[in-house]
C-alpha cells in the first residue's frame, strides 16, 4: 500500500474509534434519559474529556497529513471531509453530554404519559439508527446510503416541530411537572441537533466520494 | 472549456518520431495571458507538443507533424512562415539554464544583435528593462561585464528568461524551467511566472504537481501522446474527472 494510503487508513481508523465512542455516548444516554439513571449519567459526562481529545488528535493528524502529503483530488476531499466530520462527532458528543447533564437533574423518570405524546423515544431511536448508519456510509465509503440518511433527517424535524406545542398542552394539564416539561423539550431540541450534526457529516461523504457540495441545497432551490 | 480568447491553439494535432505516434489528436486552446501547464509521466508526450509551439521538434530527424498549430489563429507550419521570425515571437526558456559563456550584458542583448540592433541606448534599454522584468536587475546591474557562467544556477535561470524577454515575444514557453533549482529560487521563478502573466502568454511543463497548482490557470494531463484531461487547475487538482488523471495527480500511477 502506497504510504499515502496508509495514513490515510490510520486517519480513518482514528475517526471511526471517536465514531463508536461517541455512539457509546449516545445509546447510554438514551438509557440515561429514560430510566433517570444518575450514575450513568456521571459516566457519560466523564467521557466527554476523552472525545475532546479525540478531536484534538484527528486535527492534528488532518494538520499533518496536508503539511506533509500537500493532498489533491479524492486524497484532498477525504481529508476535508474527516475534518468536518470530527468537528461534527465532537459536538455530537457536547450534545450527548448536554442530555446526560438534564438527566442528572431528573429525580425520577419522565411520565410515561409525556414520552408517548411527545414521541422523544422514536425521536432518539431515529437519530441512533442515523448516527450508526452513516457511521456504515463513512466506513464502506457508500455515498448512496449517505444520501438516504439525509432524507431521515424530516422524521427528526417534524417530531421537534410539534413538541412544544404538545408540551405546552401536557403542562397546562400537569402545572406541577414543569421542570421535567422544560428538560424533555431541551432534549427533543438536542435530538433535533444530532440529526443536522448526522446530516452533516453524510454531506461530507458525498462530498468526498463524488466531488458533489450537496450542502445548502434546499435554500439555494427556494431562493431561486 | 471556456477560453475567452485564444493565443495558441492545436487542431487535430498528431506528431510522429518516424513510426513511434508521439502525440494523438490533440485539440486544446490555450488562453491569452495565462498560465498553461502541461502535466504527465516522463514520455507522455507533453514536451513534444510544447516545442511544437516552437518548431523546435523540426530539426529532429524523422519528426513530422498532421494537423494544424495556431499562433492567433495563423498556422505557424505553413511554408510562409520564416522559423526566425516565429521563434521571436514564441520564446523558451529550458530546464537547465543555458546562459552563453559570454558576459551578463551580451547574454540578454545576445537576439536583438542578431537582429542586427546596433543602436547602444536601444541595447542598453533593453537590458535593464529585461532584467527588471525577470527579477534579476537589483542583483546583477553593477557586474554586467561578469560572466554569466559565474551567476547562481537561479540567476542563470531568470537570466535566460531575461534573454528570451528581450526580444519581446508575446509566448514563452518553459520546460521544467525550474526543477534544476533550490527552493528559493524555484519562489523566483514561480513569483516570475505570475508576474509575467500580465503581459505573456506561458505555456509551463512541469512534473511538480504543487508547482503547476501554485502557477497556473488551466493544467492539462498527458497520457501516453493522449491529452486526458483539460480544466481549471482549481477543478484539476480537487475533482478531476478522468481516473488516470486523479491516479497520476494523487501519485498512484502504475
Amino acid at each position: 500500500m502506497p504510504h499515502i494510503d496508509v495514513e490515510l487508513e490510520r486517519l480513518r481508523e482514528k475517526l471511526l474509534e471517536m465514531w463508536d465512542l461517541v455512539e457509546h455516548q449516545l445509546t447510554s444516554g438514551r438509557e440515561a434519559v429514560m430510566n433517570a439513571d444518575h450514575e450513568l449519567s456521571q459516566r457519560i459526562i466523564k467521557l466527554e474529556r476523552k472525545v475532546n481529545s479525540f478531536d484534538l488528535k484527528i486535527d492534528r493528524m488532518c494538520e499533518n497529513f496536508f503539511a506533509l502529503f500537500t493532498p489533491v483530488a479524492v486524497d484532498l476531499r477525504t481529508v476535508l471531509a474527516i475534518l468536518k466530520i470530527n468537528t461534527n462527532l465532537e459536538r455530537i458528543g457536547d450534545t450527548a453530554e448536554g442530555m446526560a447533564r438534564f438527566a442528572c437533574k431528573l429525580d425520577r423518570p419522565f411520565d410515561p404519559e409525556l414520552v408517548e405524546l411527545t414521541n422523544v423515544m422514536v425521536m432518539y431511536d431515529e437519530a441512533l439508527v442515523m448516527f450508526n448508519e452513516c457511521r456504515t456510509a463513512f466506513k464502506s465509503e457508500d455515498p448512496k446510503l449517505a444520501k438516504q440518511i439525509i432524507k431521515r433527517d424530516k422524521a427528526l424535524n417534524k417530531i421537534y416541530r410539534k413538541s412544544d406545542v404538545v408540551i405546552g398542552k401536557y403542562l397546562q394539564n400537569n402545572p406541577d411537572r414543569i421542570p421535567e416539561g422544560l428538560a424533555l423539550l431541551s432534549i427533543i431540541k438536542k435530538l433535533e441537533r444530532v440529526g443536522d450534526q448526522v446530516t452533516n457529516m453524510a454531506e461530507e461523504i458525498i462530498f468526498y466520494r463524488e466531488a458533489k457540495v450537496v450542502k445548502h441545497r434546499k435554500k439555494k432551490k427556494k431562493k431561486e | 472549456m471556456n477560453i475567452k480568447h485564444s493565443k495558441l491553439e492545436a487542431i487535430n494535432l498528431d506528431a510522429y518520431y518516424g513510426d513511434f505516434h508521439a502525440l494523438k489528436s490533440i485539440n486544446i486552446a490555450m488562453e491569452e495571458k495565462a498560465v498553461t501547464a502541461f502535466i504527465g509521466p516522463s514520455g507522455c508526450g507533453k514536451s513534444t507538443f510544447l516545442r511544437t509551439f516552437n518548431r523546435m521538434n523540426d530539426y529532429i530527424d524523422g519528426f513530422r507533424i498532421e494537423g494544424q498549430i495556431l499562433l492567433d489563429g495563423r498556422d505557424i507550419y505553413t511554408d510562409d512562415v520564416r522559423v526566425d521570425e516565429l521563434r521571436k515571437e514564441v520564446g523558451m526558456v529550458f530546464q537547465k539554464p543555458n546562459p552563453f559563456p559570454k558576459t551578463i550584458y551580451e547574454n540578454v542583448v545576445y537576439g536583438l544583435r542578431i537582429q542586427g540592433i546596433k543602436d547602444k541606448k536601444i541595447l542598453q534599454e533593453t537590458c535593464e528593462k529585461s532584467l527588471q522584468q525577470a527579477a534579476l536587475w537589483n542583483e546583477v546591474k553593477d557586474k554586467l561585464d561578469k560572466s554569466a557562467l559565474a551567476l547562481s544556477g537561479g540567476q542563470q535561470q531568470r537570466l535566460c528568461i531575461a534573454r528570451a524577454l528581450a526580444i519581446q515575444p508575446s509566448v514563452i514557453l518553459m520546460d521544467e524551467p525550474a526543477s534544476a533549482l533550490d527552493p528559493i529560487s524555484t519562489a523566483k521563478i514561480e513569483d516570475l511566472i505570475y508576474e509575467l502573466k500580465k503581459d505573456y502568454t506561458i505555456v509551463i511543463v512541469t512534473h511538480n504537481m504543487q508547482q503547476a497548482g501554485r502557477v497556473s490557470d488551466h493544467t492539462a494531463f498527458f497520457y501516453m501522446g493522449e491529452l486526458v484531461e483539460y480544466a481549471k487547475t482549481k477543478t484539476m487538482f480537487t475533482s478531476p474527472k478522468d481516473t488516470r488523471t486523479q491516479n497520476y495527480i494523487t501519485g498512484r500511477f502504475g
